[in-house]
């Protein structure tokens, strides 16, 4: 903690304005659902949630220690013990897996309305933390904040309407959208509501715009390396991948990958349903294949590189002082040692002094052989034994081409979760390590 | 009413405008097919295909957010000169003396707003459905247009010439030295060469060719500045308008067949 004593004061406005926000919306909310018919009891709990709120925006501008609402320490030095990679990742996978398996419990309003303001507070509660705010208020990060919260409202929006239609589907009824087939004029119906929308966004540009100015540092200069160096907060879920492969991968042969596989969905997606309208009942391998490539690969990865990792790219706690010293143990192995010296009990082979380039390389593959069999089994083996077993429809709807894109795509895709499971349970750095041709996987 | 009633029938208005104000039905429709800014609409359109709720019009707040981008921008180039001695004190007076210097956080903010609705876009699109047939190729242009947000975005970041900037294009552009085969760390770069001289060397390798030079100076400064603002807005702009095209040539806005 490096508090220079100005910190509450320089937040306490905006904690004020934000806890008012949140009791406005919610005595809106409450407005709203006392005039609808038998709404009564959630209008009283969301009239309490505001009062409670103003109560807290009350405090929040008093900007004195003790006053301000905040998480107590103890749970802010807990959350920081138990966070790492591994918990983090895997605590995110059980929440989305959660979330999905639950989805018609957490898709009615007024169960999302309750999770909204839980995150709204605990996003107030953390802002009184000055560690937490140093991340979350620089300039660009502001707008993954806004991320988060727009990706939790739009997908809340869309899985209600699509435990709708799985709902009318099961019960041999058309879809939402079928059902309203309607069609209406573009003038007026369509052209103002794209006025309104920009209307809309312009004046939500201007209102950040005004209120939070661009970054601008020190003036480049090539000498003077900033340490953590992060690349634009859209690549940092790419640059978080370095920390399980060399960049050839994951800054280069994953990327293109990504690209080549969001193409050739398409072509991939024989599922003739779920065209048109919201349904996962319809697609659920598909819907579930995006959502983990997007929700677990991609947004989390992201999320955890900005705000997690902080100098040398270690890693610290939400609430964690950004110190240059944190030293974190580096005891990773690399499979052919894991092999050949700690199972096998032998040095790693290597070609006898002044032998030819052919035998060299022989050594080379002797030693990288337990790697190179596993990466080809994994490969080569595991596409067809799955065209057989679990994927037997799909090979059959595919054709041959097409079902090895897939299936190729799919296991590479898995290859990063995959590698960061090795790195956290068995200390794996490569699996193949050729230093020789700087192949390194 | 008299004085609009006569600016309507004058010459000069009938001229501009080649319909009758959208007041009837028959006009609404008129206006549609002879307006040149709306002709990229049908006349007619399944209600609840524009519901908010289904379509979050994340698409139209991109392309709204381009257009934004592209004003801001051509103003800013006014003021900014993408050399070692200026670009940055440039940024500097944008902030601090340039009395509309607020078109910097605009532009700013508005970039990262357009990666964040065209993801949105995409996650809609998924989520209806809408890249199965017969909008496959429809798709693979929105997924060429995302990348080509990401690279405006990217190299854009450079511009301003501060810490924040060089060295999150360092970092992002290292990677391409790792170029399997074509960057000098790279995997397999041993293999290509000729008469045993390398031939992909630091000065001749996928991050040269991306950087102008060795490191990121003032080629950089210059090659990105080109690339923002003219060679990847005009990629975009064309591909723009083949998406447009097809969304209304592969059975208009999304909905149930």
């Amino acid at each position: 903690m490096h508090s220079n004593g100005f910190f509450l004061q320089d937040v306490a406005g905006f904690l004020g304005g934000y806890y008012s926000c949140i009791a406005i919306m919610n005595g809106i909310a409450a407005l709203i659902l006392w005039r609808k018919k038998g709404q009564l009891g959630w209008a009283m709990v969301w009239t309490a949630l505001a009062i409670a709120m103003m109560v807290l925006a009350s405090l929040a501008l008093s900007a004195s220690p003790g006053m301000v609402p905040a998480l107590p320490a103890s749970v802010r030095s807990l959350v920081n013990r138990l966070s790492g990679p591994m918990l983090y990742t895997l605590g995110t996978f059980a929440l989305l897996t959660v979330l999905f398996v639950f989805r018609s419990f957490f898709v009615k309003p007024m169960v999302a309305w309750g999770i909204l303001n839980a995150m709204l507070v605990l996003m107030g509660l953390s802002m009184a933390d000055e560690n937490f705010a140093a991340i979350v208020m620089k300039p660009d990060n502001v707008p993954i904040v806004g991320l988060v919260f727009l990706l939790a409202f739009f997908t809340w929006l869309a899985t209600k309407q699509a435990v709708v239609n799985d709902d009318r589907i099961a019960r041999g009824l058309p879809t939402v959208e079928k059902e309203n087939d309607e069609k209406v004029l573009v003038w007026p119906d369509l052209v103002y509501t794209e006025l309104i929308c920009m209307v809309a966004v312009m004046a939500f540009l201007l209102v950040w715009a005004i209120f939070l100015p661009a970054p601008l540092e020190e003036p480049a200069s090539s000498v003077k390396t900033p340490n953590p160096s992060k690349a634009p907060w859209y690549f940092l879920g790419l640059q978080e991948m370095l920390v399980y492969f060399d960049p050839w991968y994951a800054g280069v042969v994953l990327p293109s990958l990504v690209v080549f596989g969001l193409m050739a969905m398409p072509y991939l997606d024989f599922n003739k349903n779920g065209n048109g309208y919201y349904s996962i009942e319809e697609r659920k391998f598909s819907y579930l294949t995006y959502q983990f490539g997007f929700f677990v690969l991609w947004i989390t990865l992201i999320i955890l590189g900005t705000f997690l990792r902080g100098p040398n790219w270690n890693f610290f706690g939400p609430f964690e002082y950004w110190t240059p010293y944190k030293v974190e143990v580096l005891n990773n192995v690399d499979l052919p040692q894991m092999f050949w010296v700690n199972l096998l009990d032998q040095p790693l082979p290597k070609a006898p002094a002044g032998a030819s380039g052919l035998v060299q390389a022989g050594y080379v593959l002797l030693r990288e052989a337990p790697g190179l069999l596993v990466m080809g089994a994994y490969l080569l083996l595991l596409p067809p034994l799955l065209a057989v077993t679990i994927f037997r429809g799909f090979f059959a709807k595919l054709g041959f081409v097409r079902y090895m894109v897939m299936a190729n795509l799919m296991l590479l895709m898995l290859t990063l979760p995959i590698k960061m499971i090795l790195r956290w349970t068995l200390n794996l750095k490569y699996i193949i390590s050729i230093p020789e041709i700087s192949l390194n996987f | 009413m008299a004085i609009g009633e006569t600016i309507r029938n004058s010459q000069i208005w009938k001229s501009i405008f080649r319909h009758p104000m959208p007041l009837d039905r028959r006009n609404r429709i008129v206006v549609m097919l002879t307006n040149f800014f709306l002709h990229l609409h049908p006349v007619s359109i399944k209600k609840q295909g524009i519901a908010l709720s289904f379509t979050w019009c994340m698409g139209g707040v991109t392309f709204f957010l381009f257009l934004v981008e592209t004003v801001t921008g051509v103003l800013l180039m006014f003021y900014y000169r993408p050399t070692l001695e200026w670009a940055y004190n440039d940024i500097l007076a944008l902030r601090d003396v340039t009395s509309l210097g607020i078109l910097r956080e605009l532009h700013r903010w508005g970039a990262h707003a357009m990666v964040i609705t065209t993801w949105l876009h995409m996650y809609r699109v998924f989520l209806t459905g809408s890249y199965k047939p017969p909008r496959e190729f429809n798709w693979v242009i929105g997924v060429i247009l995302l990348l080509l947000t990401l690279l405006l975005s990217f190299t854009g970041y450079l511009l301003p010439w501060d810490q924040l900037a060089i060295w999150a294009i360092t970092v992002g552009s290292n990677m391409a030295r790792a170029t399997p085969f074509l960057g000098y760390e790279g995997p397999g770069q041993q293999l290509l060469t000729v008469g045993g001289i390398d031939m992909i060397t630091d000065a001749s390798d996928a991050r040269f060719g991306l950087l102008g030079a060795r490191f990121v100076g003032e080629e950089t400064l210059n090659r990105f500045y080109v690339l923002h603002c003219i060679a990847i807005p005009l990629a975009v702009a064309l591909l723009l308008a083949i998406h447009f095209w097809r969304v209304r040539k592969d059975g208009g806005i999304s909905g149930p067949l």
